[in-house]
């Protein structure tokens, strides 16, 4: 089972590292913070697999910090950093 | 087992690739969007470096800072720089004299791969010391037990650094920067259902860093994570609460700290000396302000400006 | 190997697998709309396989409810995040891909 773990786990970064061309391509900010995203969610599942590969309870501890926080750049991007590119009223949401 | 070691090297190799191959985008990209976004992914990266160094407790605090909040400061702050230049190319300044940082980088380098290359190969380090004292430290966790109890002295001097850090954005003046339009009906109902969540996850991190990876910092990152969310959908905290109980509680960490040893210096001689018995007390009790100050700081350097200078009709950021 | 760890290494590669269609989803769908569509695949299923299939294989109850409380979050986040970037690309006056 360490085997397949380690393999999965090694798989995901590959994962991860493919993703990088999204950030480096994507036309829009959008795309670069949804790989983000995705970079997110894939180190929650490489540090869970590695909790078990290694018995660290303390590497889910972790895995559930990235969980929390990813939600929360998103959010900054969302609310702070991502131009209006075209005329938008005040009144809408978000 | 060959084969084991053999996927951990190639995890770690590709690991180290990534890692060294992100930070030269990042610097080097003239969008600086993707570059937020791509030191962001630097950040997911080395908190799993310091997973394999077998360091979970940076690697919290990593996850927690790096990961999460270095990214919403860098958001604000981008913000804040577009608002000031909207129509601006960013110019590729030519440094005259571009010879004289590369020397001293070089010659840091070389000193740093000298020093690193005599090290002895089996450096014992540290953990054997720990390890022999951790049961007169109050805590059962070597990393807490040395931050908070032997090399007190450091995280003290840290706490101060960071208060400084918030006076020093305070003193460039200038109001918080916020977003007219209230936020939908998905941001404010996530911003409630993770905002408690996020201060339970710091209760938790605070209170088991005694005994397992977790701690102070960690807990007060978080905290201000909670904080950040808040203030992103929109929330203030009430006027009459700016003034001085923000203060206080800024300067109650290091206030609490300071306080602590000046009281170790005159009761037992020597500064920062924890009387065993009451020391798992104590670091409980300075753990607990610390998460607190330490939270509010980021959360306040976060928001930019002095809440007091928060007015809404003066800034708008949506004005041109 | 007993038979509950062939059933996790199953659920665990199944899991990877819907990994790999989330990122192969990422790169190559043609708008943001669509992206987005490939990045909770991997967040709802892929995620969700592989703690399933972990759970089988945890020491305790508690690991189990820490596992499944991890699931839980990253699909709050992965749906809320989802919507705010979406609503946000429309408003900016993204357009959907059409054929």
């Amino acid at each position: 089972m360490q085997t397949l773990y380690l393999t999965l786990a090694l798989f995901l970064l590959l994962n991860l590292g493919a993703g990088m061309w999204r950030v480096l391509r994507g036309p829009s900010a959008a795309d670069r913070m949804l790989a983000a995203q995705l970079f997110g969610t894939t180190a929650v599942a490489m540090l869970l697999l590695l909790a078990q590969a290694s018995g660290n309870a303390a590497l889910r501890d972790v895995a559930l910090l990235f969980a929390l926080l990813a939600a929360v750049t998103a959010v900054a991007f969302v609310r702070r950093a991502w131009p209006e590119t075209e005329q938008v009223t005040d009144d809408d949401p978000n | 087992m060959a084969t084991l070691t053999l996927l951990q090297s190639a995890f770690d190799i590709l690991l180290g690739a990534a890692l060294l191959w992100l930070a030269w985008r990042a610097l080097n990209c003239p969008d600086l969007f993707k570059a937020i976004v791509l030191f962001v992914a630097f950040g997911l990266l080395m908190a799993l470096a310091w997973v394999r160094l077998e360091a979970p407790d940076v690697a919290l605090a990593e996850a927690a800072i790096g990961a999460g909040l270095t990214g919403a400061l860098l958001m604000a702050a981008l913000a804040r720089l577009r608002a000031m230049t909207p129509d601006e190319e960013d110019s590729a300044k030519r440094l005259p004299l571009r010879w004289l940082p590369l020397a001293a980088l070089l010659l840091v380098a070389t000193g740093l791969s000298y020093v690193v290359l005599t090290l002895p190969p089996e450096a014992a380090g540290l953990g054997a010391e720990v390890a022999t004292h951790l049961n007169s430290s109050g805590v059962d966790n070597p990393v807490t037990a040395v931050l908070l109890n032997f090399r007190g002295y450091d995280t003290l001097l840290e706490m101060v650094v960071l208060l400084l850090a918030l006076l020093g954005v305070w003193s460039l003046g200038g109001p918080p920067l916020r977003r007219k339009a209230a936020p939908g009906p998905v941001l404010d109902t996530l911003a409630r259902l993770l905002a408690p969540l996020l201060i339970l996850v710091a209760a938790y991190l605070l209170w088991v860093g005694g005994h397992a990876p977790g701690g102070a910092f960690q807990a007060g990152s978080v905290l201000a994570a909670a904080a950040v969310l808040l203030l992103l959908a929109g929330w203030r905290l009430p006027v009459a609460l700016t003034a001085l109980p923000l203060r206080l509680t800024l300067v109650a960490g290091p206030g609490i700290f300071v306080a602590l040893a000046v009281g170790t210096l005159l009761l037992e001689g020597q500064l920062l000396q924890y009387p065993p018995a009451q020391a798992g007390v104590l670091i409980l009790l300075l753990e607990a302000v610390a998460t607190l100050s330490i939270g509010v700081t980021l959360a306040a350097l976060f928001l930019g400006g002095h809440p007091q200078n928060d007015n809404n009709d003066q800034n708008n950021k949506e004005q041109r | 190997m007993t038979p509950t760890d062939y059933l996790a290494a199953t659920l665990l590669v199944a899991g990877a697998l819907f990994f790999l269609a989330g990122t192969v989803g990422l790169l190559r769908f043609p708008d943001v709309y669509t992206r987005l569509h490939a990045l909770t695949k991997a967040d709802n299923v892929g995620l969700g396989l592989m703690v399933t299939g972990l759970a089988l294989q945890a020491e305790s109850w508690a690991v189990v409810g820490k596992l499944l409380l991890i699931w839980w979050l990253v699909l709050l986040a992965g749906a809320s995040v989802s919507y705010l970037i979406a609503s946000g690309a429309l408003r900016r006056g993204i357009r959907p891909w059409r054929r």
